[in-house]
């Protein structure tokens, strides 16, 4: 059994942990490898990749989510089938839960996780006011740390302003994305960029094309909102 | 911070409190509003407020009270069964005649109900947010923008009219996030003359009180109280219209469900049929001037809420029965789709022709 790839995605609130997480779900699943996603959001219960378990599982991904996922229960609970992650032998990508409170889940498997070769990647997008400011972000990452006990390995800039963004907005956050990665002493792996945008922006920057998967209800096309009825 | 940031609902609504000058918030934690307090435990301490996180919502209406009695600007969140607790206090805070501003973020009821949105507190907050005569003002926003831009207005509102304002929110509006400008206005909270603050010697004491000993004296207070309502309902009513020059079937929708209509009136649009959206952006005092302006124009109305039916009664004392008045809903945590209400409109249109 080939150990595969082990990511996790962790942020403050907000920050697009979730359409992170299924955007490198879909490109690995259609790349053709064996895909896991965890969803370890037991915080906050809206807006999670549980969210789009059909049209993960439509794209041939497992999804393993919270034991109350997109019910009206607030019990913080994860399933026993989460611990068989670390036994998948294709890649896995965890969505952890916002901020520290929502890293703390993380934490149970924490021991197995440095068993292995493992990516944690810290996303940040700068227009979000409690961690617009590097050193804040870096605080909040070190809160994030604690909780979970594992040290993130990367920074990926998520700067965006939803249906707003333009390639200025992504200019614009490069600087900040750059402190935030020197002050942490982790690389900056990439900044995301939405499809649409990204033929406005010159090519010598790292930038990475990403969809926009998480929309509220009336963004959606009618399709999409039938799939999560 | 005038430049655009990415916020939740949630946020916004604390983050616009504070730019209100509001440095008191008393809370308790419950999905899907917890974030209104989470953040003001992390901003209030940075602009030398207080954040206190209350033994339940009950003692945080009432240090709401305490403090709003002392004259300054005070606010408490919560979702349905929270605002429920609150019932008692909110009604002293009425019958003392205090500003303060109440945020509920809805959630699916009866009982414990559930996490996800509704709008099912039509009821309570416009006809019985608590015990005995009185009414209280409902903002109803429907984008981020506008719980930035109608906190900082129920404050105000509050202040001037000397009543509680509740700020009616829903699971989605909370969570979801969208881009604002906070607002750079300065905030200025009137002198409050009657506030117990400390008479120093220079003054009478004030009182601040809901019970009257004297029945006749208690029925001439409420009287004048009712006068002021009878203000409020002249002149702050508010709402947006939306493609209703020509509407034949025009929706009356409020917060997430108005954005939902939208979208729904939108696609109707593109199929030649003419349908428009009256948004009430106040509850209480309901809109009904521009509801009673459409009359002539309409032929069906189409109420969307996320509730078996609340707004609809409101919809239907105006229309009087002058035309048909409809109803679509989704309930117990499901929220509408706007193809759900394309195909009611659809079938208006169709029993129409």
């Amino acid at each position: 059994m080939s150990e595969g790839k082990l990511t996790i995605i962790c942020g403050h609130y907000g920050s697009g942990k979730t359409n992170l997480a299924i955007n490198l779900a879909v490109n690995a699943a259609r790349e053709g490898k064996k895909v896991t996603l965890a969803d370890m959001d037991i915080v906050n219960l809206y807006f999670t990749s549980s969210e789009y378990s059909g049209f993960l599982k439509d794209n041939g991904i497992r999804v393993i989510s919270p034991t109350f996922a997109v019910t009206n229960m607030d019990v913080p609970a994860l399933p026993a089938s989460m611990g068989s992650l670390f036994d998948s032998d294709g890649d896995v990508i965890i969505d952890a839960g916002g901020d520290d409170a929502g890293a703390t889940a993380l934490g149970r498997y924490s021991e197995m996780i440095r068993r292995r070769e493992y990516e944690m990647l810290y996303v940040v997008n700068m227009y979000r006011p409690l961690t617009a400011v590097a050193d804040d972000a870096v605080r909040t990452l070190r809160a994030i740390e604690d909780a979970c006990g594992l040290k993130a390995t990367a920074v990926v800039n998520n700067s965006h302003l939803k249906e707003f963004t333009t390639a200025s907005t992504i200019t614009d956050s490069l600087a900040y994305a750059n402190e935030v990665s020197s002050k942490a002493g982790i690389p900056l792996l990439f900044t995301t960029v939405p499809r649409t945008t990204l033929k406005e922006l010159p090519t010598e920057e790292y930038f990475n094309p990403i969809d926009v998967y998480v929309r509220t209800i009336w963004e959606r096309t009618s399709d999409e909102s039938d799939d999560q009825r | 911070m005038s430049e655009k940031v990415l916020m939740k609902g949630n946020e916004a609504v604390a983050e616009a409190a504070i730019a209100a000058g509001c440095r008191h918030f008393f809370g308790y934690p419950i999905t899907p509003q917890t974030e209104v307090a989470a953040h003001m435990s992390k901003r209030m301490p940075k602009v030398g407020g207080v954040y206190l996180q209350a033994e339940s919502e009950v003692a945080a209406i009432n240090m709401v009270l305490g403090a709003s009695a002392a004259g300054v600007r005070s606010m408490t969140s919560s979702s349905s069964p929270g605002i429920s607790l609150k019932a008692e206090g909110l009604s002293y805070l009425a019958g003392s005649d205090l500003p303060a501003v109440i945020v509920n973020v809805q959630r699916a009821g009866p009982g414990l109900g559930g996490i996800q949105p509704s709008q099912a507190d039509y009821w309570q907050a416009t006809r019985a947010s608590g015990h005995g005569d009185f009414k209280i003002m409902v903002f109803a926003p429907s984008t981020v923008q506008e719980m930035v831009d109608l906190t900082g207005t129920a404050f105000d509102l509050g202040d001037k009219y000397r009543m509680p304002v509740l700020i009616l929110s829903d699971g989605l509006l909370g969570q979801m996030m969208e881009p604002v400008v906070m607002s750079t206005r300065e905030a200025k909270a009137p002198e409050k003359p009657w506030a117990a603050c400390g008479h120093e010697g220079k003054r009478k004491h004030n009182i601040v009180n809901s019970l009257y000993i004297d029945p006749l004296n208690m029925e001439e207070v409420l009287r004048e109280r009712y006068e002021r309502y009878e203000t409020i309902k002249r002149e702050e009513q508010r709402c947006e219209e939306y493609l209703t020059d020509d509407a034949d079937i025009v929706i009356v929708a409020y917060g997430a469900s108005a954005r939902i209509a939208r979208s729904a009136v939108d696609a109707a649009r593109k199929e030649n049929i003419k349908a428009g959206l009256i948004r009430p952006i106040t509850l209480w005092p309901f809109p009904d001037k521009a509801i009673i302006s459409r009359i002539p124009s309409t032929k069906v109305f189409l109420c969307v809420e996320m509730s078996k039916g609340q707004m609809v009664d409101d919809v239907k004392l105006v229309v009087s029965g002058k035309r048909d008045v409809r109803f679509y809903g989704r309930t117990g945590g499901v929220v509408p789709t706007p193809a759900e209400v394309l195909a009611e409109i659809r079938k208006i249109r169709e029993g129409s022709q």
